[in-house]
C-alpha cells in the first residue's frame, strides 16, 4: 500500500511543474500542456483521497474533469490556431492586444 | 391596500401594449436588413396597432375614482415579494397614450432620413416605446426600476448610434448622468423595501409612514434620479447636448416624454411616499424651478443652433412643471400634468418640425436660415401653431398648463408666481426672434428652392397641431382624468402624519 | 342668445375657411367669404344693440373652459351697454376697412392671408369685448396681440416689418405680465374672475389690503394698477408706447383697423371694464389720469416733428389713447369710452385716406415728398380735411364733443390732478390740431415736390377705397352727435340731449362735474381756441410763410433732435434690457454658469476618476504570464498566511 503522502506529493510536484512551465515558458503550445499537467496534478490528488476515503465520488469527478479538459483543450487549441493564423507566431509576448 | 384590482376591460391591456412593441421589435429581427421600405412598414404598423389599442384606456378610464385601473398583478420572484404589477391612474393615463401617439409620429418622421442600420434604428425605437409605458405602468418599485433603467439602452443606442457630428459624447453624457442619478434611487428603493419589511408595490408604500429623518434622505436619493431626468437646474446640462445631437426621433421622444418621467417619479413616488420631506423641500424644489425658467429662458436668447434653442426651451419650460408640482395645490398640479403633457405635444412638435427641415438643408444653424415662410407656407403656419403653443398664447394648449401653473404657484409662493410669470415674456422674446430669424426676412440661399411638407410630414405634424388646439380650447377632455387622483394625492401630502398615522393603525389592527 | 353667437363665430368660420381653402381655391376672391362674415355680424350687432336700447341685457356661460378644483371658468358673453357700443365700433370699422382693403390690397401675392387675418382678428376682437369674465378677455387680448403680430409683419421678407411685429408681441407681453398677475390676484381675492361676482362684491373690498410681494397694500389699488399694465401695453401708453409707431409697417388698412380704431383702444375698454374697481382706488386713478395726460402730451410733441405721414398719425393716435385714460382717470369713463367710439370713426378714417395718398404715390410715406395732392384726389382730400377738423376738436364735428366733454370733466374733477391734466389736455388739443394741419397742408396743399414718375402716376384711389372713406367720413362728423353736452341741449331747449351718458350709466355711472355754466362755456371755449389757434399756426407756418419752419428747426436743433428721435426712449430700452438680457445670456450664463461651473463640475469628476484609471492601466500589460505570476503570487501568500495562522 503506497501511503496517501506520496500521491501528494508527487500531485504537489506535477503542479508545480505546470506552473513553472507557464510561467516560464513563452511558447503557447507548451504553456497550454503546462495548464494540462496542472488538472492532471489536481486529478491526482482526487483519486488519491477517494481510494483513500473509499469514496467514489472523486473518481466520478476526475471522470467530469477529464470530459471537461478534453473539450477546453480542443478549444484551447482551435483558439491557438486561430491566433497563429493571424499573427503567424505562437510567442506570447507578442500578444499584449490586452494591454490596458 | 387593495384599492386597485379593477380590470374593466376583459383583456390584459397593458402588458399587450407593453409587450406588442416588444414582439413588433422581435419580428423586426428576423427580417432582412434590406428589405427597409418592408421594416419601415412593419414599424408603422406596429406603433399604429399600438396606438388603437391605446385608446380603450381613454374611453373605458374610470374619472370617479382615484384608484388604480386597468390592473394586473401576477407574482413574479415570489422569494423576494416581487410581483408584476401593472395599473393606470388620473396621473400616468395621459403619458400612455402620449407614448403611443409619439412612436408613430417618430416613425413617420425617420422614413426618409434614417439610411443606415435602418431594421436597428426601428427595433431601439420600439423598444424604447414598450419601456415607457412600462414605467407609466408599473406599480412594483422593482418592476418599475427595470423599465426605467432598460429605456436607457435603446436611447443611448439612438443618440450614440445615428446622432450627430459630436454624438458619442453626448450618448455618454445623458447616460452617465442618468445611471448615476438612478443608482441613488435604487438605494432608496432598497432601503424603502427593508424598511416597509420587504415590499415593493407602491401603493403599499405610499400609504406607510416613515421617519422624518428618512424621509428626508429617501427624497435627495429620489432627487437625484428625477431632477437629472426633468432636467431640473442645474443638472439639466445634458438635455442640450442629447438633444441636439440626438437624431429627430430621438429628440423627440425625449422631449416628448423621456422627460417627463423625472417629474412623474416626483408625482408617483416622492410626493405620496414622502409627504412630509415633499413638503418641507418645498421652497427649495421651487427656487429651483424658478431658477430653471429664467435660467433656461435667458439662455435660450443666446443660442445659434436651432435645436439647442429648443433644448433649452425644455429647460424652462420644464421648471414650470416643477413649479406647478410643488405648488401643492390643485390648480398647480393639475397645470404641472396638464404641462407635461403640453410640453410633450409642443416640443415634441418643434422637434418634428426642425427635422422636417433639416432633412432638406443639412443644417441646424439659425443663421443658415431665412424666409422659409416664402417658400414653405404649410410648414411654416404649422410651426407657427408650435410656436405659440410653446409662448403660451390663449387658445392653445400651453396657455392652459401655464396660467393654472402660475395662478397655483401664485398661491403658493407669490414671489415664486411673479418671477415665473417673467418667464412668459422671455419665451416670448426668443421664439419670436427664432421665428423671425428662420422663417421671416429674405429667402437665404440654403432655403430658396425646398419644396414644402410632403403629404408624410403632414401626417406627422398635424396630430400635434390638433391636440394642441383641442386642449386649448375644451381642456376638460383631459384635466377630467386628474381631478381625482390629484385630490387624492394632495390630500396624502397636505394632511401630513396625521393621515399616515391613521392609516397605519388601521394595519396594524388589521394584522392583530 | 343664438344669434349673438353669430357676431364673433362669423368672422371666425371666414378665417378658418380663408385659412385652409384661401390658397388654393379661393385666391382673389378670398374677401367676399371675410366681407360677407363680418357684414353679418355688423348686422346682429345692430340688432343687438336695439335690444340692449330697449333694456335687453345678458350674461350667459356657453361651455366651461377651464376647470381645475374651485377655480372654474367659461366662455360665455356678457351682452351691455358697453359691449353693445364696442360690438358697433368693432364691426363697423371692420367691415368698411375690409371693403376697403379689397381695392388696397389688391393683386397682393399673399391677398387670402390678408383677409384671414382680418377675420381672425375681427373674431378675438370681439371675444374681447363680449367676454363675461377675465380669461376671456385675456384670450381676446392675447388673440389680438396675435393678429397684430401677423400683420404688422404683413410683409414678414422686409426685415423692419418683422423686427416691428415681434417688438409690439414682445412689448406687449411686458403689459400682459401685470395683467395676468392682476387676474391671479383677483381670482385670489373674490375666488372667482367672472365680472359679475367680482364687481358686485368690489366694494365689500374697498378697505381690505393685502400683502403683496412682501408689502402690505392697499388691495383695489393693487388690483387696478394690475389690469392697468395690460393696458398700457396693449393701448401704447408710457413706457410701453414704442411698439406702436413701428407698427406702422404693417399695411394701412391694417393701422386703421387695429392701430387706431379698435385694438389699442381695448386698454381704454378694460379700464372702462373695470370702473367698479378702479372707482375705489384714488391713486390708481391719479396715476391712470397722469400717465394718461403725460402720455398725450409726450406723443404730441413727438408728432409735431415726424416726417413719415402714417408715423404721424400712429404718435395721435397714442396722443388720443392718452385723452382717453386721462379722462377714465378723473373718472369720467362714458367720456373716454365716447372718445373711444368717435376717435374710431375719424381715425381710421385719417389711416385710410393715409392709405389712399400711399396708394397713389406708390408707397411713399415722406411728407417732405408730397404736396398739391387736392387736385389729383379730391375725395381723399376732402375726407381727410374733415376728418382732421374732428380730431382738432372744431366745433360740431365728432371730435369735439368728446374731446370738450374730457377736458370739462378734467377741469372739474375732484381729483388733486384734474386741473393739471386739464392744462396739459388743453395744450395737448392745440398741438394735435397743429400736427394734423401741417399734415394736410403739407401733403394737399402746395405745389408737388416728388418724381416727374410719381407724380405721371398720381390719381384717385378705385371706388372700393373710396366709397368706404365717405362712410367712415359720416361717422367722422356724426358719430358725435348722440353725445352732445347737456349745455347745448338747455341752448337750444332740449332736454338731456347727452343720450349717451345716460345710456352707459348702468355700466359706467354717471360722472360728476363739480362747476358752474360759465365755468363749462370757459373750458369749451377754450378748447376750441386751442383747437383754431392750431390750425391757424399750421397754416401760417406750412402755406403763408413755408420758409420759417426749416429757420425754427435750425434755431432749436438740439429740442428738434430729441422730439426727431422719439425722446431716444427705444435707444434707452436697447441699452437697459435688450443689450444686457443678450450680454448675459451670452457671457454670464453660458460662458460661465454652463460651462466654468456646472461643466467643470459635471466633467470634472469623470475626468478625475479617468486619471485614477490612467495610473491603474500600468498593471495591465497585457501578457499573460504576468497576469498568471501574480496569481501564483497571490496563491503562495494566502496559503501561506493560512499556514502561518494555524500555527
Amino acid at each position: 500500500m503506497v501511503p496517501l503522502n506520496w500521491y501528494l506529493i508527487l500531485s504537489a510536484a506535477v503542479f508545480s511543474i505546470g506552473i513553472f512551465g507557464f510561467l516560464t515558458r513563452r511558447n503557447i503550445i507548451i504553456m497550454f500542456m503546462s495548464i494540462e499537467l496542472m488538472l492532471n496534478a489536481v486529478n491526482i490528488s482526487l483519486v488519491a483521497f477517494s481510494h483513500y476515503l473509499q469514496d467514489l465520488r472523486g473518481h466520478v469527478l476526475v471522470f467530469f474533469i477529464i470530459t471537461v479538459a478534453a473539450a477546453e483543450a480542443s478549444i484551447g487549441l482551435a483558439i491557438i490556431i486561430a491566433l497563429f493564423r493571424n499573427k503567424n507566431t505562437v510567442h506570447v509576448d507578442e500578444m499584449n492586444e490586452m494591454k490596458g | 391596500m387593495d384599492q386597485a384590482t379593477v380590470n374593466t376591460l376583459g383583456f390584459p391591456i397593458l402588458s399587450l401594449l407593453i409587450f406588442l412593441p416588444v414582439a413588433g421589435a422581435l419580428g423586426l429581427l428576423l427580417m432582412k436588413s434590406s428589405q427597409e421600405g418592408l421594416i419601415r412598414m412593419f414599424a408603422l404598423l406596429v406603433s399604429i396597432a399600438g396606438f388603437l389599442l391605446s385608446l380603450p384606456l381613454f374611453t373605458a378610464f374610470d374619472k370617479t375614482t382615484h384608484a388604480m385601473q386597468f390592473v394586473e398583478r401576477h407574482a413574479w420572484i415570489p422569494a423576494w415579494n416581487i410581483n408584476y404589477h401593472l395599473g393606470l391612474d388620473g396621473i400616468s393615463i395621459l403619458f400612455v397614450l402620449l407614448s403611443t401617439l409619439v412612436t408613430i409620429l417618430c416613425i413617420l418622421i425617420s422614413w426618409n432620413s434614417i439610411k443606415v442600420k435602418v431594421k436597428e434604428f426601428y427595433i431601439s425605437l420600439l423598444v424604447v416605446e414598450a419601456a415607457m409605458i412600462g414605467v407609466f405602468c408599473s406599480l412594483d418599485f422593482f418592476l418599475f426600476y427595470i423599465f426605467w433603467e432598460a429605456m436607457l439602452i435603446p436611447m443611448y443606442l439612438l443618440i450614440g448610434v445615428w446622432g450627430g457630428p459630436n454624438r458619442i459624447y453626448a450618448a455618454v453624457k445623458f447616460f452617465l448622468f442618468t445611471l448615476v442619478g438612478s443608482v441613488l434611487m435604487l438605494v432608496g428603493i432598497i432601503v424603502l423595501y427593508l424598511y416597509s419589511g420587504g415590499t415593493f408595490n407602491i401603493l403599499e408604500l405610499s400609504t406607510r409612514i416613515y421617519p422624518y429623518d428618512m424621509q428626508l434622505w429617501l427624497f435627495w436619493a429620489f432627487f437625484a434620479a428625477f431632477a437629472v431626468k426633468v432636467p431640473m437646474f442645474p443638472v439639466h446640462t445634458w438635455l442640450p447636448d442629447a438633444h441636439t445631437e440626438a437624431p429627430t426621433a430621438g429628440s423627440v421622444i425625449l422631449a416628448a416624454v423621456l422627460i417627463k418621467m423625472g417629474a412623474y417619479g416626483f408625482l408617483r413616488f416622492s410626493l405620496p411616499i414622502l409627504p412630509e420631506a415633499s413638503k418641507a423641500m418645498t421652497p427649495v424644489m421651487i427656487t429651483l424651478s424658478v431658477i430653471a425658467i429664467i435660467y433656461g429662458g435667458i439662455i435660450c436668447l443666446a443660442q445659434t443652433d436651432l435645436k439647442r434653442l429648443i433644448a433649452y426651451s425644455s429647460v424652462s419650460h420644464m421648471g414650470f412643471v416643477t413649479l406647478g408640482i410643488f405648488a401643492l395645490n390643485v390648480q398647480g398640479m393639475e397645470g404641472g400634468i396638464l404641462q407635461m403633457i403640453n410640453h410633450g405635444i409642443v416640443t415634441g412638435g418643434l422637434f418634428l418640425g426642425v427635422g422636417v427641415i433639416y432633412d432638406r438643408t443639412h443644417t441646424r444653424q439659425i443663421s443658415d436660415y431665412g424666409g422659409v415662410a416664402s417658400v414653405m407656407p404649410v410648414y411654416a403656419s404649422l410651426f407657427i401653431v408650435f410656436t405659440f403653443a410653446s409662448i403660451g398664447l390663449p387658445a392653445t394648449n400651453g396657455f392652459i398648463g401655464e396660467f393654472l401653473i402660475l395662478l397655483g404657484g401664485f398661491k403658493a409662493n407669490q414671489w415664486a408666481g411673479v418671477l415665473a410669470a417673467s418667464g412668459i415674456i422671455i419665451g416670448a422674446g426668443y421664439m419670436l426672434w427664432l421665428y423671425q430669424r428662420v422663417f421671416f426676412m429674405e429667402t437665404s440661399e440654403k432655403v430658396s428652392g425646398l419644396h414644402d411638407l410632403d403629404t408624410r410630414e403632414l401626417i406627422a405634424l398635424l396630430p400635434m397641431v390638433i391636440l394642441i388646439f383641442w386642449i386649448g380650447i375644451y381642456p376638460d377632455t383631459f384635466l377630467g382624468f386628474m381631478h381625482e387622483s390629484v385630490r387624492h394625492l394632495l390630500e396624502r401630502v397636505n394632511s401630513g402624519s396625521a393621515h399616515g398615522v391613521s392609516v397605519a393603525k388601521n394595519i396594524v389592527e388589521i394584522l392583530k | 342668445m343664438q344669434h349673438y353667437l353669430l357676431i364673433p363665430f362669423l368672422p371666425f368660420a371666414a378665417f378658418l375657411i380663408n385659412i385652409l381653402f384661401g390658397r388654393m381655391l379661393l385666391k382673389e376672391k378670398a374677401h367676399w367669404v371675410s366681407i360677407l362674415a363680418v357684414a353679418v355680424s355688423w348686422v346682429v350687432s345692430v340688432m343687438t344693440l336695439l335690444d340692449v336700447i330697449s333694456g335687453k341685457t345678458l350674461n350667459q356661460d356657453v361651455y366651461t373652459w377651464i376647470l381645475s378644483g374651485n377655480f372654474r371658468v367659461s366662455v360665455g358673453f356678457l351682452i351691455d351697454q358697453l359691449t353693445a357700443v364696442m360690438l358697433i365700433v368693432v364691426t363697423t370699422c371692420s367691415m368698411l376697412i375690409h371693403i376697403y382693403s379689397v381695392g388696397y390690397m389688391h393683386g397682393d401675392s399673399g391677398y387670402y392671408r390678408f383677409f384671414s387675418y382680418l377675420s381672425l382678428f375681427t373674431f378675438c376682437m370681439l371675444m374681447l369685448v363680449m367676454a363675461n369674465n377675465f380669461l376671456q378677455l385675456y384670450f381676446g387680448w392675447e388673440g389680438v396681440g396675435l393678429c397684430s403680430y401677423f400683420l404688422i409683419g404683413y410683409y414678414f421678407d422686409k426685415k423692419s416689418a418683422s423686427d416691428a411685429g415681434k417688438k409690439a408681441f414682445i412689448v406687449n407681453r411686458f403689459g400682459d405680465f401685470g395683467f395676468g398677475i392682476g387676474i391671479f390676484v383677483i381670482f385670489l381675492t373674490f375666488g372667482t374672475v367672472y365680472y359679475e361676482p367680482v364687481f358686485s362684491q368690489a366694494a365689500g373690498f374697498a378697505t381690505k389690503s393685502i400683502n403683496f410681494l412682501g408689502y402690505d397694500l392697499h388691495l383695489m389699488t393693487v388690483i387696478a394698477l394690475l389690469l392697468f399694465c395690460g393696458s398700457i401695453g396693449k393701448s401704447a401708453q408710457m413706457p410701453l408706447h414704442v411698439w406702436l409707431p413701428d407698427a406702422m409697417e404693417g399695411p394701412t388698412p391694417v393701422s386703421a383697423l387695429i392701430h387706431a380704431a379698435t385694438m389699442v383702444t381695448a386698454g381704454v375698454f378694460l379700464v372702462a371694464r373695470c370702473n367698479a374697481i378702479f372707482s375705489l382706488s384714488e391713486l390708481a386713478l391719479t396715476i391712470v389720469a397722469l400717465t394718461g395726460a403725460i402720455t398725450s402730451l409726450f406723443a404730441a410733441s413727438i408728432g409735431l416733428v415726424q416726417n413719415d405721414i402714417k408715423r404721424i398719425i400712429a404718435y395721435s393716435t397714442i396722443s388720443q389713447l392718452g385723452y382717453m385714460f386721462l379722462a377714465c382717470g378723473v373718472g369720467g369713463y362714458t367720456a373716454g369710452v365716447f372718445h373711444l367710439y368717435t376717435h374710431a370713426f375719424f381715425k381710421a378714417l385719417l389711416f385710410l385716406c393715409a392709405g389712399s395718398v400711399m396708394h397713389a404715390m406708390a408707397g411713399e410715406l415722406n411728407l417732405h415728398k408730397m404736396g398739391g395732392l387736392k387736385k389729383y384726389m379730391p375725395v381723399t382730400y376732402i375726407t381727410m380735411l374733415l376728418a382732421s377738423l374732428s380730431i382738432a376738436g372744431i366745433p360740431g364735428f365728432a371730435g369735439f364733443f368728446s374731446k370738450d366733454e374730457i377736458l370739462w370733466l378734467a377741469y372739474s374733477s375732484t381729483n388733486p390732478v384734474g386741473k393739471f391734466v386739464w392744462l396739459i389736455g388743453t395744450l395737448v388739443a392745440f398741438l394735435t390740431a397743429f400736427y394734423s394741419f401741417r399734415l394736410i397742408f403739407l401733403t394737399f396743399h402746395g405745389s408737388f415736390r416728388g418724381t416727374h414718375e410719381q407724380e405721371h402716376h398720381l390719381h384717385e384711389s378705385p371706388k372700393t377705397m373710396t366709397v368706404p372713406l365717405m362712410l367712415l367720413c359720416i361717422g367722422a362728423i356724426a358719430s358725435g352727435w348722440i353725445g352732445i353736452s347737456n349745455l347745448i341741449g338747455e341752448l337750444v331747449g332740449i332736454e338731456h340731449l347727452n343720450w349717451f351718458t345716460g345710456f352707459m350709466q348702468p355700466v359706467l355711472g354717471h360722472p360728476e362735474g363739480h362747476g358752474t355754466h360759465a365755468e363749462e362755456w370757459g373750458v369749451m371755449l377754450i378748447s376750441i381756441m386751442a383747437g383754431v389757434s392750431g390750425i391757424g399756426l399750421a397754416y401760417y407756418l406750412y402755406i403763408k410763410r413755408p420758409e420759417l419752419p426749416d429757420k425754427i428747426m435750425a434755431q432749436f436743433s438740439t429740442a428738434h433732435r430729441v422730439l426727431f428721435n422719439k425722446y431716444y426712449v427705444d435707444e434707452l430700452y436697447d441699452l437697459l434690457i435688450i443689450r444686457p438680457a443678450l450680454w448675459t445670456a451670452k457671457n454670464v450664463l453660458i460662458g460661465v454658469g454652463d460651462v466654468r461651473i456646472i461643466e467643470a463640475i459635471v466633467n470634472g469628476v469623470p475626468a478625475s476618476i479617468g486619471g485614477f484609471s490612467k495610473q491603474l492601466r500600468r498593471l495591465q500589460t497585457g501578457l499573460l504570464q504576468h497576469y498568471a505570476t501574480i496569481m501564483a503570487m497571490g496563491l503562495f501568500v494566502i496559503g501561506a498566511f493560512m499556514l502561518l495562522r494555524n500555527w
